[in-house]
């Protein structure tokens, strides 16, 4: 262990008998011995990248891998401007360090709205770029030669008239004593990129195929409880009295606890921790519990939205255009709650030591987690540390804006006593009734139409709970709306002279989250489906008619062109066939899909074929790409065919596992092909985008095909109606 | 009570309630971990584990029922089929969060030794008991096809 001198804000290379660390991220490294220097605070840039004597280059991670391809992606960032070869790149969870590790277009740490490949782009790069000027300066000191005579390629630092050569690994103890360079890295202009755009393999594949890869729920500790929390039986319920008699009879269960969220089980592992919450006896108290059912609200929206909300886009006249129009169009669309449902369901692993709390688990906003548990525990946050864990899923359901979750399980840790470590674990059935669900949603859209079938005017009413109100982002909301209410409507891409957008904001006592592409999830259901049926009624094409109305949005008819062209070259639409697109931009990118459906049994779509053009800016990593846009369709198709999370009698949740929260499986998951546009723009999301076409899309292969526009959400109930 | 289960061809002696299902046993005693939890009533297939030579899913089957019968998990699959899969898996980046990805191979191995040069349709059937929330369905189909296209070279 060598001594670093941090006196200097320039300074952030730690040289140690080990490697190189471009950074500070001491906490992870306490404990593996490769690191015991001091913290450096005061870099926000530059914290990223560890070297290593045996040549490996780590990437530290800022965003949590959840699947959509965090690790593989930035460290292509990095290896691309280090000028590393692919094989010697790995990749790890960052510290929790909001300086260092912000996500640059939050301000906090943390990973969501598809930011993540975003806005490390050239972060990353930089960080790699200035990682290989520091190699080049080390190996011009050991050659005594002249900088400009040194090149790096593929891992190699070589010196180009004589050929000399050094490994990273070699040059890991000089490059640890110079300084950081001051000036901006050049980075590499585009035709010369070797890895980005290229499909490198990614860095977890081999341990996720092997049952190898550790997630949350993977973690023991000796002495380590699982816990199980008994949580009401309806939203706002609390704890009014428990029986833990018959629990703590059962071997295994330790202890019995009530903390906040309901009442914990310890026990000395799973079988016996939920075995011992179904011998619970919990009194509830439900004075100010949500006891309404899901009809009651749908007809409770319904009514709301026959009378306008408030404004959120008024352009034009809409209202007398609508009054004096030759014909007017109407439709109302019911979308349900909708669960996450990740693979993995909420885990975490926490330990209290009464003057701390460490904990483990797959924190996908970690500024937020750690400020909550601490207040939760009453510590200072710097007094909790978070392990990011890899984590089995999210789409959403890890990123709690109060942290409800990380809250639950530090006050379990901290109900046991101190130096315990507890493993709080969900059950599938905490999960599917546990709330925090896309939010029920209705819209009223009228039409104002000339004798052509013209669009003049297009009122557009939305009903629906807020996911910022009354959470630390309600700074996000804008005069009173709520932007995730009524994205892709306030912003219709449509050209219509006369709009009217207005929002009702929802008072419901079920907790409510963002959900895979937000407020797109209905809005692009809404207004792809409604224009759709609108060209039509005006026998217009729907691919030049919507490119008719799309204006100065050159990148949107790109995509829809592109993915007409690719339906086309299948060949005509088989008999008893229909297809239906959709194009949305969300997040950022541009989403285009055709899908092919028939009609099945129980009067529900098969969809056989999706064609499908992206338009992401550079395409980091095409593979990553094409696997997040199909993952993302099959998530929106799954929720428009089966989706629906309903409050029955007493507000009780009627779903409670995969039986009957039914998800899509693999024989409904249709073929699909993706073209991705070349593109030298800026890189933007890819997580949520593939998400909000395919639902209009398959109903508008619907409609076309059987003559049912579907208005209630999902198909399988949507398509029963007459 | 202690039961001797026959696990990854070596005996293990466990001291546990006989109604736990295999899979805790797996996870809390034995920290054979590749075996995920997902639903706990075989609807998703996350637990799937191979009991003699068949995949079954662990989150149902009693300990005490597992006693006399060959249990093989994630971590000891090793035959031409299972490693052809695996590494077809990983050719093909099948996993993004890839905590369903033990139970998918797990299945997919049944696929492969039903039917060496399986139908999309033969894999559906073998294959949707296993979710996947990610949806890597259509590269799970892709690395299956590719796995066997790859056995039947090597046996040809």
């Amino acid at each position: 262990m060598s001594n670093i001198q941090n006196s200097s804000r320039r300074r952030f290379i730690q040289g140690t008998a080990a490697g190189l660390v471009i950074g500070v991220h001491l906490p992870m490294l306490i404990g593996k011995g490769a690191i015991a220097s001091p913290v450096t605070t005061s870099f926000d840039a530059n914290a990223f990248i560890r070297i290593a004597k045996d040549n490996t280059v780590t990437v530290l991670i800022k965003h949590i891998e959840f699947g959509q391809g965090a690790f593989t992606g930035l460290a292509t960032l990095v290896a691309e401007d280090l000028e590393a070869d692919w094989s010697q790149m790995r990749a790890e969870h960052a510290p929790t360090d909001v300086t260092l590790y912000k996500n640059l277009a939050f301000g906090v740490q943390g990973t969501g709205g598809s930011t993540g490949l975003a806005n490390s782009y050239l972060q990353m790069r930089r960080a790699g770029a200035n990682a290989k000027r520091m190699l080049i300066s080390a190996a011009a000191q050991k050659w005594q030669v002249d900088a400009d005579s040194i090149e790096v390629s593929k891992g190699k630092v070589e010196h180009l008239p004589t050929g000399k050569q050094f490994t990273f690994g070699e040059l890991v103890e000089s490059a640890s004593k110079l300084s950081l360079p001051t000036s901006e890295p050049a980075l590499k202009p585009a035709s010369e990129f070797t890895l980005i755009g290229t499909d490198v393999p990614k860095l977890d594949s081999e341990d996720k195929s092997k049952g190898q890869a550790t997630y949350t729920l993977d973690l023991y500790q000796p002495n380590m409880l699982t816990a199980v929390v008994a949580h009401p039986p309806a939203f706002g319920a609390t704890v009014a009295s428990f029986d833990a008699s018959q629990a703590l009879k059962i071997d295994g269960v330790v202890d019995v606890k009530q903390i906040p969220s309901g009442v914990v089980v310890y026990a000395k592992n799973t079988h016996a921790a939920i075995k011992g919450r179904k011998a619970l006896t919990v009194k509830w108290d439900e004075i100010n519990a949500e006891t309404r059912n899901s009809n009651t609200l749908h007809t409770l929206f319904s009514e709301t939205v026959q009378k306008p909300g408030t404004s959120v886009v008024n352009k034009g006249d809409a209202a007398s255009t609508l009054a004096n129009a030759s014909q007017t169009v109407e439709v109302e669309l019911h979308f349900p709650y909708l669960a996450h449902a990740p693979m993995e369901p909420l885990d975490a692993l926490m330990v209290y030591q009464g003057d701390s709390l460490t904990a483990w688990f797959g924190s996908q906003i970690p500024t937020m987690d750690q400020g909550a548990i601490a207040a939760s525990v009453g510590l200072k946050p710097e007094k909790v540390t978070i392990h990011t864990q890899l984590a089995g899923g999210s789409f959403g359901r890890r990123s709690q804006p109060d942290a409800g979750f990380a809250v639950e399980a530090a006050m379990a840790a901290k109900a046991i006593g101190k130096g315990i470590p507890v493993k709080t674990m969900w059950t599938r059935e905490d999960d599917i009734k546990g709330g925090r669900y896309r939010p029920m949603a209705v819209h009223r859209i009228s039409a104002a139409l000339d004798t052509s079938g013209n669009i003049k005017a297009w009122q557009h009413r939305i009903a629906v709970q807020s996911i910022l109100k009354g959470t630390m982002f309600e700074g996000m909301m804008q005069n009173g709306i709520d932007p995730s209410s009524v994205e892709g409507v306030s912003d219709l891409q449509y050209e219509v002279a006369n709009i009217d957008v207005s929002l009702h904001d929802m008072e419901v006592g079920v907790p409510v989250l963002w959900w895979r592409s937000v407020g797109h999830t209905h809005t692009a259901y809404a207004v792809e489906t409604f224009i759709d049926m609108l060209l039509e009624k005006a026998e217009r094409d729907p691919i030049s008619g919507r490119i008719a109305l799309l204006g100065d949005r050159p990148r949107e008819k790109q995509v829809l062109e592109l993915v007409a062209k690719m339906s086309a070259d299948a060949g005509p639409v088989p008999k008893d066939r229909a297809r239906g697109v959709a194009i949305v931009k969300s997040f950022g990118s541009y989403v285009a899909q055709i899908a092919e459906i028939s009609q099945g049994d129980n009067n529900m779509p098969i969809v056989h074929q999706v064609w499908c053009a992206v338009d992401c800016g550079i395409a980091v990593n095409s593979n990553i790409v094409r696997a997040q846009i199909e993952g993302g369709m099959g998530y929106g198709l799954d929720a428009i065919l089966h989706g629906e999370i309903t409050l029955g009698d007493k507000g009780r949740i009627e779903q409670s596992n995969f039986h009957d929260y039914v998800t899509l499986r693999i024989n409904e998951m249709p073929k699909m092909d993706i073209q991705i546009v070349k593109s030298d723009q800026a890189p933007s999301g890819v997580g949520e985008p593939g998400t909000p076409p395919i639902g209009p899309a398959v109903s508008n292969a619907w409609r076309r095909l059987t003559g049912q526009y579907v208005q209630t959400l999902p198909f399988s109930k949507g398509t029963q109606r007459t | 009570m202690a039961i001797t289960l026959d696990i990854n061809g070596s005996k293990k002696q466990v001291d546990v309630s006989d109604d736990t299902p295999l899979l805790w046993v797996l996870r809390d005693e034995l920290q054979l971990t590749g075996t995920k939890f997902g639903c706990g009533m075989a609807q998703c297939g996350a637990c799937t584990v191979h009991v003699n030579g068949t995949p079954q899913r662990s989150c149902v089957l009693p300990v005490e029922a597992a006693k006399n019968m060959q249990i093989t998990t994630i971590e000891a699959i090793n035959s031409d089929i299972s490693q052809a899969l695996q590494l077809a898996w990983q050719e093909l980046d099948v996993p993004q969060c890839g905590y369903c990805q033990s139970g998918q191979i797990m299945s997919a191995v049944g696929v492969l030794t039903n039917h060496r040069k399986p139908s999309d349709e033969q894999i559906d059937n073998g294959m949707s008991g296993n979710l996947c929330r990610c949806a890597s369905y259509g590269k799970i189909r892709e690395a299956i096809h590719l796995a066997a296209d790859k056995l039947a070279k090597s046996e040809a």
